[in-house]
């Protein structure tokens, strides 16, 4: 497939109104470490946003850092690691879990996907980070949203809705988030030997006290691991994991700082269901409920290979081992379940992400027309008509 | 009055005595308000220099009674303008001469608390703080708290993407709800999110917030409780320059401290607020930082003997940290009472709201003195000095002839500096009216445009909350055409592989 690299936002303006003229289509992307999310895309061209990258702006004191689409987020994390800073909502890398590499990916493609990790339940998400960008529409127009400031209502927030639009209304070629100082120090607290319902009451219990838990997930393999990240100074960790130990008794670990970062790169990235099922499914629902969603489905004959809980039981990742099975999973679900690996036969067959009521999906076709009317960008990659 | 609203359509007005009966077969008698002196109590919002009697007052207290209203609406082609409690500092509720204003009142109750998973369903007319009194008991609380929420809804608060005092640390509005219903123009209800986070598809919800009533009418909401941190500190730092100030501001943050709260205070907020009642600040500085630092007891301890140093070094004269709740809560009694303060010596003073890049701050100070100076008028500042949210309150006297042209000319040319230096117009009070006209000082026709199709995928006819926002209505077929331009492949230096 050909590729078009565009330098600049002229470039990327004059590849879009050229598709559009044309009546062709563009799959869009930076690295290409997310090309296996979503429906396949049958696009004539490539838009690759490799060459529209490098750091603009960079402000410690004021939190901002302003980069092009195809910035790498290694050259990201790398820039806000001298500075003792991140991004908070813990970008996941999908690469390993899709059959790629580790380690790749753009701040386009992270902000694109919304790829929130564990922290996202006390810092936010993607969407919640982002603060301004500059895009090109499917109609071939340039124009802006947000800024760089931290408090912005002037006009409509197009930012949320370009973080996770997987690039089917716009091309974003640069963007400013809002960065984060890093904790002094981290530990987590490991509850071992729970079963799921029980980790998930713990988790439930535990985010319902001021110990400001930064992370809670349970990993079932191995008799039940449930950690409990804790971030902040080191006086401040030591009490609040005396209160967790005092308020749950029994047994419990600490792993300190390398062996906590490592805890939670692996939940971030999924890494205990990697090469497990053939089929990996991401389903957010309300947390208490973690547990007993995948007994429900245990109980229909689900054939599940591997489990994880994060977000406190709000985000389980199901591996699943063959088959059909998006009905069975969504039927009754109060929440939204979305396919994040499979088979291009079965990406192809059922819908990769949740269905919507039918008001809700025509409103998103109304949306996606109003940037992007002729589906230029990344067609069909979020569903049909979009 | 300089602002020009639609012109009301005449046709609609010739029909207001049917659609008052209309409305009355959908409502009970008394959630129709159609005489004059009762609709006049919802004729202008906390933005009190625009006032305009609306066509008619409806009042439902359901969504399938909303669900009516809108197709109704639609059916007699009547513009609707949706009020929470009316008080939007940007007229955002500014009733239409002829549109049914859609009051949400009734929407007050507390539908569930779900303390397992940290979130409660609530009607759009409950009030903020309301939310926060109801699980107070259990330890929680929500965390979005503009100064108005005794009295603002929840519902107005998703419209216009509500902030506060503590935004930096725990977000805005768009960062603490999870849900949404919505009533479309053409009458669908429409349910996004729910108690769990990050749905897939498009983030309509996000999108939804900070909409100013433009897009659909809020049915319910589903916010996030946070438990309460279990201390809260407060430091009162006085420093002998503007710059001293902004400079400790950066230093804070520089340090990795993110303050619950971060407010700053110039001389004259400083010295209007002391006269208004005082509460020992230091009249004599130049600026005045208040830092609320939360959080697990000893953290906050360690957190706030770092500031106190990092406020030392930086110049600071005068540096307390509060010993007790009540010391606490005495530090912020000044800036509380920063708007009557103000109001006292105004007598009328007039609100601003921009964002700046905090490094930016000493500078647009200086120059908001020296427009100060050419307009002839007095400004007060207190400022969310964390997130670089500034409220110059300008202060003018509504009784002396051109004065509030005045005083809107000067918030004009301030919002224009913001904008020149990086930032924006408004940083959570919302456009509404009041910075329609502004709206081109930032944004591009082509930025406008799309923002505007946006509206168009959800009310094509322009019937909801029309003339707020945008500068100028484009009709939705206009926006939609395309300009093609070039042919096949046009691109012949674009690198390709």
């Amino acid at each position: 497939m050909e590729v078009l690299a565009p330098r600049d936002e002229a470039d990327l303006e004059e590849a879009i109104a050229a598709a559009v003229a044309e009546g062709s289509t563009l799959a869009v992307e930076g690295e290409g470490s997310k090309r296996g999310l979503g429906h396949a895309v049958a696009a004539r061209r490539r838009l690759s946003m490799a060459a529209m990258r490098g750091v603009s702006l960079y402000e410690p004191a004021e939190l901002v850092l302003t980069a092009g689409a195809g910035t790498p987020l290694r050259e990201i994390q790398g820039l806000l690691d001298q500075q003792g800073q991140q991004l908070a909502f813990e970008p996941a890398d999908y690469g390993r879990i899709l059959g790629g590499l580790a380690g790749r990916g753009t701040i386009g493609g992270a902000i694109a996907v919304n790829a929130s990790g564990p922290r996202r339940i006390k810092a936010g998400a993607a969407r919640d980070h982002l603060l301004g960008f500059r895009a090109v529409s499917g109609r071939g127009e340039p124009f802006k949203s947000g800024g760089r400031v931290m408090k912005n209502v002037t006009g409509y927030d197009l930012s949320k809705l370009m973080a996770g639009s997987h690039g089917t209304l716009g091309v974003m070629s640069e963007m400013t988030v809002k960065v984060l100082p890093k904790p002094e120090t981290e530990e987590t607290v490991v509850f071992a030997g729970l079963g799921d319902a029980a980790a998930v009451a713990l988790m439930t219990a535990a985010s319902g006290l001021p110990a400001e838990v930064s992370g809670f997930a349970h990993l079932p393999d191995g008799g039940g691991r449930t950690g409990l990240r804790l971030e902040g100074p080191a006086v401040s960790v030591a009490s609040r994991r005396a209160a967790l130990l005092r308020h749950f008794g029994g047994e419990a670990g600490v792993l300190a700082e390398a062996a906590s970062r490592a805890f939670w790169e692996a939940v971030r990235d999924v890494q205990p269901l990697a090469g497990r099922g053939e089929q990996l499914w991401r389903l957010s629902v309300a947390p208490a409920d973690g547990a007993a969603t995948v007994a429900r489905l245990t109980e229909r004959g689900l054939p599940i290979a591997g489990r994880l809980y994060d977000w406190a039981g709000g985000l389980v990742w199901l591996a699943i081992e063959t088959g059909r099975h998006g009905h069975a999973i969504r039927e009754g679900l109060a929440g939204h379940a979305t396919c994040i690996r499979a088979p291009e036969e079965v990406r192809a067959a059922e819908p990769v992400f949740h269905p919507q009521p039918p008001a809700l999906a025509a409103l998103s076709r109304r949306v996606k027309q109003s940037f992007d009317p002729k589906r230029v960008l990344n067609p069909g990659r979020m569903g049909e008509g979009l | 009055m300089s602002l020009t609203m639609p012109a009301p359509e005449a046709a609609i007005l010739e029909n207001r005595g049917r659609l008052v009966r209309r409305l009355r077969a959908i409502l009970p008698e008394e959630s129709v308000i159609a005489e004059e002196t009762a609709m006049r109590a919802y004729e202008c919002d906390a933005l009190t220099m625009y006032r305009q009697l609306p066509l008619v007052v409806a009042l439902p207290e359901t969504a399938p009674q909303v669900q009516e209203v809108m197709a109704l609406a639609a059916e007699m082609n009547v513009k609707v303008v949706p009020r929470g409690a009316g008080t939007s500092l940007s007229g955002g509720s500014l009733p239409l001469g002829d549109g049914i204003l859609l009051a949400m009142g009734k929407f007050n109750r507390i539908l569930e608390i779900d303390y397992g998973n940290r979130c409660a369903r609530v009607q759009p007319g409950v009030a903020n703080l309301a939310i926060s009194d109801a699980v107070a008991g259990r330890g929680f609380y929500y965390a979005p708290d503009p100064s108005s929420q005794i009295a603002c809804s929840i519902g107005g608060n998703v419209g216009e993407n509500s902030g506060g005092v503590h935004c930096l640390k725990y977000g805005l509005t768009t960062n603490n709800i999870l849900g949404l219903e919505i009533v479309l123009m053409g009458g669908e209800i429409v349910r996004l999110g729910g108690k769990h986070l990050d749905s897939g598809g498009y983030d309509l919800m996000g999108l939804m917030t900070g909409s100013e009533g433009l897009l659909g009418v809020i049915t319910e909401v589903t916010v996030r409780l946070l438990r309460k941190p279990e201390a809260a500190r407060g430091l009162l730092l006085a420093f002998p320059t503007v710059e001293a100030g902004a400079a400790c501001v950066a230093d804070i943050i520089a340090a990795g401290i993110v303050p619950g709260g971060l407010e700053m205070m110039d001389g004259p907020a400083i010295r209007a607020a002391e006269d208004f009642q005082p509460c020992g600040y230091p009249t004599d500085a130049a600026s005045l930082l208040i830092c609320e630092l939360d959080g697990e007891p000893s953290e906050v301890d360690h957190m706030a003997a770092r500031v106190s140093d990092i406020a030392r070094a930086a110049g600071a004269t005068t540096v307390r940290a509060s010993q007790s709740e009540d010391e606490r809560l005495g530090f912020w009694a000044g800036r509380k009472n920063a708007f009557p303060a103000v109001g006292a010596i105004g007598p009328d003073y007039l609100c601003m709201d921009g964002t700046i890049p905090r490094g930016r701050l000493a500078e647009v100070l200086a120059g908001m003195s020296e427009l100060a100076e050419q307009h002839g008028l007095r400004v007060a500042n207190v400022f969310h000095a964390g997130d670089g949210n500034l409220h110059p309150l300008i202060l003018y006297d509504a009784n002396r002839p051109g004065d509030i042209e005045k005083a809107e000319t000067f918030g004009a040319d301030i919002l224009k500096l913001c904008v020149a230096v990086g930032g924006v117009l408004t940083g959570e009070h919302g456009v509404g009216v009041e910075k329609r006209d502004l709206m081109g000082e930032m944004f591009t026709e082509a930025d406008l445009d799309q923002q505007q199709r946006v509206k168009c995928a959800f009310d094509p006819e322009h019937r909801l909350n029309p003339g707020k926002v945008f500068p100028t209505l484009r009709r939705c077929a206009e926006l939609g055409r395309m300009h093609v331009r070039g042919g096949a492949l046009p691109f012949p230096d674009l690198p390709r592989f």
